[in-house]
């Protein structure tokens, strides 16, 4: 039996009429797509990419408190937690295990989330003002499953990372991580579904909640 | 059951009536909407750029993506049809020794009747998007649309299943219901050993799967696991990052109205060493199963499809009688031109006659796709294929031997409209129409008024 990657790239080459000739200037043309990365049509940018920001969030149903520092993101978690009745125990990123949790009187352990833990604190990478929307990498100390598993996600926002738009997101990685990492997670608000009589509700499988603490002064 | 009986019976059906017509309204209000925060239409036309673009060299593009893929640990494996997709899964399944498979909704699993083969194989599938769960708990019941796969169930039904399903007390409460679905999943998340998905765009740049949820499910699936295999068509395949920002932008836009989808992940290799989660082992399945047979065919324009949604939502006949009516995996316009290309003209011999051809799909179709010309081609297919009923092909054989016969064709135009004025005894409607009743079934045919056009026309020559 003919193997299939060869049977199927063999028919759409015949079907395509491609030639040792064309192939190598086909090479060259999609060299030279990558290598240009040209933009699509784009949403003229905001003067205010933070308000922007806040406003998309909150349209998206996610809730923003700002405070000036990092300094400041433990006791706003846990005002947000109160708030709401929510326990005051949480897993965070070991990224942001410095900070200090105890002392606003917040229970957290610095690893990545099982599927028992409720409240998940994160950083992000960036995020992106023409949507709202929280960017996510994967790696050790930022696991992906601290913003999925938990009913609670609290994400600590420096207004600094807040990009125009998930092209300035994308140019952002390549500028600082050259590779792309296992995940890049974009997260626009809490998990919802329609499934259901095309009912909205919050809270499918991942979070219910996304609370933003947006450091104004980072 | 053929097409035209089963559109009979969903169009009866008061119960779907209303479910659609709901549906209709939050997807089409919600689009406009959305599309009106972009410019549409050069976003479409960039979409439809990009599309293109790959599908005009699809080999080049599809090796680069490979070499990128393999570069960074995933293992890409190519599949004719979809017994060729069941068998590699099964065997992935049997080498990482998985007994459960973790399931992101995947319209080429469906096309596949994957789930069934893992059952045969002793993996267990669970179904993970909850309009699929939904419906894998009522007996492998169909999807009738491609992202509200249980558009077409009421509450009450769901609340019934859930019940019966899961011995617990019944609620009535659309939340309570989704907390209690989350409740039963979460416990097949954290213990499956396999993820299946789809795949939304491939990203040839860098080897990457791009994939949209807004329950979370997507996410699970590519996280949890210690194997996630994506399964997607040959024809996903874009060049940048920079093109999947375009088409994220007009994508939820057009499928549920959404600025953006509350997920969106881009997915590139396999867990790295110190990583604390991710897939140990990442599998691209790329598939054909007649999407190679549309390259470079009258109906390549129909690979630029991004399975949104939107001609469904927008179409007359959809919003009539359902997706379950068209018998196969895709509804609506994007089924009717896709499934007889992939099941054969002949075996869905009515599909392209499913529509009106007002090109309300066409008009919202993010990478402009003409639909109701492919629709029109496949008819015209089926009769250069003598595929059409003996008595439509008389009759079109009697009138193109009239119409070659001017006199005789006067005679009978003639004939025709004192029988019509006949039939509508002096009044200007006819209620049954005598030759072809079923025609007349559910409306009046007009009565032709006074004389026949080459009467009045020479009446006008003296």
């Amino acid at each position: 039996m003919k193997d299939s990657r060869d049977d199927i790239l063999g028919r759409i080459r015949r079907r395509l009429g491609r030639s040792a000739e064309n192939a190598a200037a086909g090479r060259t043309a999609i060299d030279a797509v990558l290598a240009r990365r040209a933009q699509g049509p784009r949403p003229a940018p905001d003067a205010d990419l933070v308000a922007r920001f806040r406003d998309r969030s909150e349209a998206l149903a996610s809730t923003v408190e700002i405070v000036a520092r990092l300094e400041a993101a433990p006791a706003a978690a846990v005002r947000y937690l109160a708030a709401h009745d929510l326990p005051r125990a949480a897993v965070a990123w070991p990224q942001l295990a410095g900070l200090d949790w105890a002392g606003a009187g917040l229970r957290v352990e610095a690893r990545s989330a099982n599927g028992d833990d409720l409240v998940g604190i994160t950083g992000v990478f960036c995020a992106v003002a023409e949507t709202g929307t929280l960017v996510l990498l994967s790696g050790p100390e930022t696991p992906a499953a601290s913003s999925l598993l938990p009913e609670t996600h609290i994400a600590v926002v420096p207004a600094s990372r807040i990009v125009r738009g998930m092209e300035e997101a994308f140019d952002l990685v390549r500028a600082e991580c050259g590779e792309l990492p296992r995940a890049v997670n974009f997260i626009s608000g809490p998990s919802r579904t329609g499934d259901i009589e095309q009912t909205l509700v919050l809270g499918a499988h991942g979070p219910y909640r996304v609370h933003i603490v947006l450091l104004a002064a980072e | 059951m053929h097409f035209k009986a089963r559109a009979a019976e969903a169009a009866a059906d008061r119960a779907l009536q209303a479910k659609l017509g709901t549906a209709k309204g939050l997807f089409v209000e919600g689009r406009k909407r959305a599309v009106a925060e972009i410019d549409l239409e050069a976003t479409r036309e960039a979409s439809k750029a990009i599309r293109n673009t790959c599908i005009a060299d699809l080999d080049l593009w599809l090796e680069r993506f490979e070499s990128e893929a393999t570069k960074r640990g995933g293992q890409v494996l190519w599949a004719r049809d979809g017994a060729e997709i069941c068998r590699l899964v099964t065997e992935i399944a049997r080498r990482h020794g998985v007994r459960k498979a973790i399931k992101s909704k995947s319209m080429l699993s469906e096309e596949a009747g994957l789930n069934a083969a893992l059952e045969a194989a002793g993996v267990q599938p669970v179904e993970t998007d909850l309009g699929e769960y939904i419906l894998q708990i009522n007996d492998n019941e169909l999807p009738s649309h491609i992202i509200a796969p249980a558009i077409h169930k009421t509450r009450e039904e769901v609340a019934e299943l859930f019940e019966r399903v899961h011995h617990r007390p019944r609620k009535t409460d659309i939340g309570e219901m989704t907390r209690e679905a989350r409740e039963m999943l979460r416990a097949h998340f954290l213990s499956a050993e396999m993820g299946i998905s789809g795949g939304n765009f491939l990203v040839a740049e860098t080897g990457s799967v791009a994939l949209v949820t807004n329950e979370g499910n997507g996410r699970m699936v590519t996280t949890l696991p210690k194997v996630h295999v994506v399964i997607t068509g040959v024809e996903k395949v874009i060049p940048t990052l920079e093109d999947l920002a375009t088409l994220m932008r007009i994508l939820p836009r057009s499928a549920t109205g959404q600025t953006i989808s509350n997920y969106f992940s881009v997915l590139t290799g396999v867990k790295r060493p110190e990583d604390t989660d991710g897939p140990e082992h990442l599998y691209f399945i790329l598939v054909d199963n007649g999407r190679v047979d549309l390259v470079g065919s009258d109906f390549q324009d129909m690979l630029r499809c991004i399975r949104c949604a939107a001609c469904m939502n927008h179409c007359p006949v959809y919003q009539t009688i359902g997706g379950h009516a068209y018998g196969w995996v895709y509804p609506g316009p994007m089924g009717s031109v896709l499934t007889p290309l992939f099941v054969g003209l002949e075996n869905a011999i009515e599909l392209p006659h499913a529509a009106t051809l007002c090109n309300q799909c066409g008009v919202v179709c993010p990478v402009k796709i003409p639909l109701p010309d492919l629709m029109r081609k496949l008819r015209e297919q089926q009769v250069e294929r003598g595929l059409r009923p003996w008595g439509e092909r008389a009759a079109l054989k009697l009138w193109a031997w009239l119409a070659r016969h001017p006199g005789l064709y006067a005679l009978a135009a003639k004939l025709g409209v004192r029988y019509l004025n006949w039939l509508a005894e002096g009044g200007d409607r006819i209620r049954v129409l005598g030759l072809a009743p079923s025609w007349t079934a559910g409306r009046d045919f007009p009565a032709p008024e006074g004389k026949t056009f080459r009467e009045l026309y020479s009446e006008k020559r003296k």
